[in-house]
């Protein structure tokens, strides 16, 4: 437990401690969300689909969360690179509580961030058809932030160096993100760009934002839970099995 | 009564062999050396024994345990200063012990005693609050050094652990390890490639070259053997050739920036 806290810590401190990182990954989900709600807003509202900043902001959330856990786990490079890496590896510890240590800490502020967002959504006019899902919404949150930074840290296990970076990003995280629903609704879409989503995590964590805050959903809530818990057990597992293989 | 046993001991890197065939055995309680040049095959040696890298081939044993096997065992039984930096930059130098103390189970009253007294010890204690990127590479290094002391293990390695370090400092840690050597019993395994130090402080030492190990025994021992006065001597005449001395820091960041800028 002691030693998960304290994982947990040292990943907060150093998110803290980078302002450039904190600003960076809150940039780039304001851009989304002012460009894109005030851009196609009036198409949105044309084509009968109703109030589009309602609809974005659940996938900006998504998006905030996606990005900073993915990337919170994959600072495992990092560790790697300076050194720090050997040095929690020759901890008597086990390899599963490291990395969910860790995975806690980059999820922690991946949820912070998700949180940011939302609240800065309320300024633009965004408001939730009901406050009582608060929770629920937190919980879910907290889901979708552990499935990513797991899926961050067992990709960097199996990396040696930044190269790799920045191609995951390029060639991962960015089709996960759009074809995940967070901009477009997935109804009505082209049979395999559907087949596509569906087989998407992220697609599930946006969808139960929406039917917690706006009372839409695509999938179910049900089914997005379901499917959301499952993803994130298998990652946690695949997460600590690679991180364990690891060698320096 | 061995605490570390390793026979016939091989790790390639693809073709090339770092480490050849090695066997040799470290007593409990022992103060042990391996010396030989930069890119003999000392730290991969040691990144076998403590779990960090699989060996190709042969068989070792720590405590009992088998580092590959029963890896969690065996990390329970040591502690290491890597020759490499290996502190996060992003902490103060308390929270790095910190960190240290708490990975390890030190208890909590104990940690908080230890960590003044060591960061007092390698003077950081002033410092203690400064984040580690703000350091010199001789205070990182005495953190190092400061930190692998933390908790007491039965075995320590410390691979080249006064690279880099001043001479007032290298007294003052190997006076304290030969302390812990004597009180706790703690076996020290080093590596190193200044013979002086070897001769000093190791009671048998493994000269070992090209991922051999040429000869092994106590400094006087050695000497005999090659029929030399300084081990010095002794040293070229078993190698036929000089230590060359700190070419450079650290093999690992040479690679570790080869890597960087080729693979792109
Ligand atoms: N991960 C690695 N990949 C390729 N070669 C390596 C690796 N690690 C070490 N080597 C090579 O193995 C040899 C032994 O290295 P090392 O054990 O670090 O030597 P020493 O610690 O005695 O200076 C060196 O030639 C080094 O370049
Ligand atoms: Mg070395």
């Amino acid at each position: 437990m002691k030693t998960i806290y304290i994982l947990w810590l040292r990943q907060l401190k150093r998110y803290v401690r980078s302002k450039s990182r904190m600003i960076g990954s809150l940039a780039q989900p304001l851009l989304f969300l002012v460009s894109l709600s005030f851009g196609f807003g009036p198409i949105f509202q044309k084509a009968g689909d109703g109030n589009y900043l309602n609809f974005l902001v659940p996938g900006i959330i998504g998006m905030s969360i996606i990005f900073s856990a993915v990337f919170s786990g994959m600072e495992i490079i990092w560790d790697r690179q300076f050194g720090f890496l050997k040095e929690t590896l020759v901890a008597p510890v086990s390899r599963f509580n490291i990395m969910f240590g860790r995975t806690l800490g980059g999820a922690t502020m991946s949820v912070a961030q998700g949180l940011i967002v939302f609240f800065i959504s309320l300024f633009l006019g965004f408001r939730p058809t009901s406050w009582i899902i608060f929770p629920f919404v937190l919980l879910v949150m907290f889901l979708v932030a552990i499935l990513f930074t797991a899926l961050g840290t067992m990709i960097a296990s199996l990396l040696e160096d930044m190269q790799g970076f920045q191609l995951i990003i390029n060639f991962l995280v960015m089709p996960l993100f759009f074809l995940s629903g967070a901009i477009f609704p997935l109804q009505g879409l082209p049979k395999a760009l559907s087949i596509i989503s569906s087989l998407d995590p992220l697609a599930y964590g946006i969808d139960a934002f929406r039917s917690l805050l706006i009372n839409v959903t695509h999938f179910g809530l049900g089914t997005d839970i379901l499917v959301l818990s499952i993803t994130s057990l298998i990652f946690l597992g695949l997460g600590s099995y690679f991180f364990s293989k690891i060698q320096i | 009564m061995n605490i570390i046993e390793v026979k016939n001991l091989v790790k390639k890197f693809g073709d090339f062999i770092a480490v050849d065939n090695i066997s040799f055995d470290v007593k409990r309680g022992e103060i042990f050396a391996f010396l030989g040049p930069n890119g003999a095959g000392k730290s991969t040696t040691i990144k076998m024994l403590t779990t960090l890298l699989n060996p190709t081939s042969g068989s070792l044993l720590l405590d009992g345990n088998n580092p590959v096997l029963d890896s969690n065992k065996v990390r329970k039984s040591f502690g290491i200063v890597f020759q490499d930096p290996s502190l996060d930059d992003e902490l103060t130098a308390w929270e790095n012990m910190e960190f240290h103390g708490v990975l390890y189970d030190v208890p909590k009253k104990l940690r908080r005693e230890r960590i003044e007294y060591l960061l007092k010890f390698v003077e950081l204690w002033d410092r203690k609050n400064s984040l580690v990127k703000e350091f010199s590479g001789g205070m990182k290094r005495r953190l190092e050094i400061a930190r692998g002391l933390l908790h007491h293990p039965k075995i320590i390695f410390l691979d080249e652990p006064t690279l880099g370090l001043d001479p007032q400092t290298r007294n003052h840690m190997w006076n304290y390890l030969k302390e812990l050597n004597k009180n706790e019993g703690t076996t020290i395994f080093f590596t190193t490639h200044y013979m002086e130090e070897a001769e000093k402080i190791a009671q048998r030492i493994s000269i070992i070259d090209n991922g051999k190990i040429i000869a092994s025994g106590t400094a006087e021992e050695l000497k005999t053997k090659a029929n030399a006065k300084s081990l010095e001597e002794a040293f070229l005449s078993l190698t036929g050739k000089t230590i060359r001395n700190e070419d450079t820091g650290s093999k690992d960041s040479m690679r570790m920036h080869r890597r960087m800028w080729t693979k792109r």
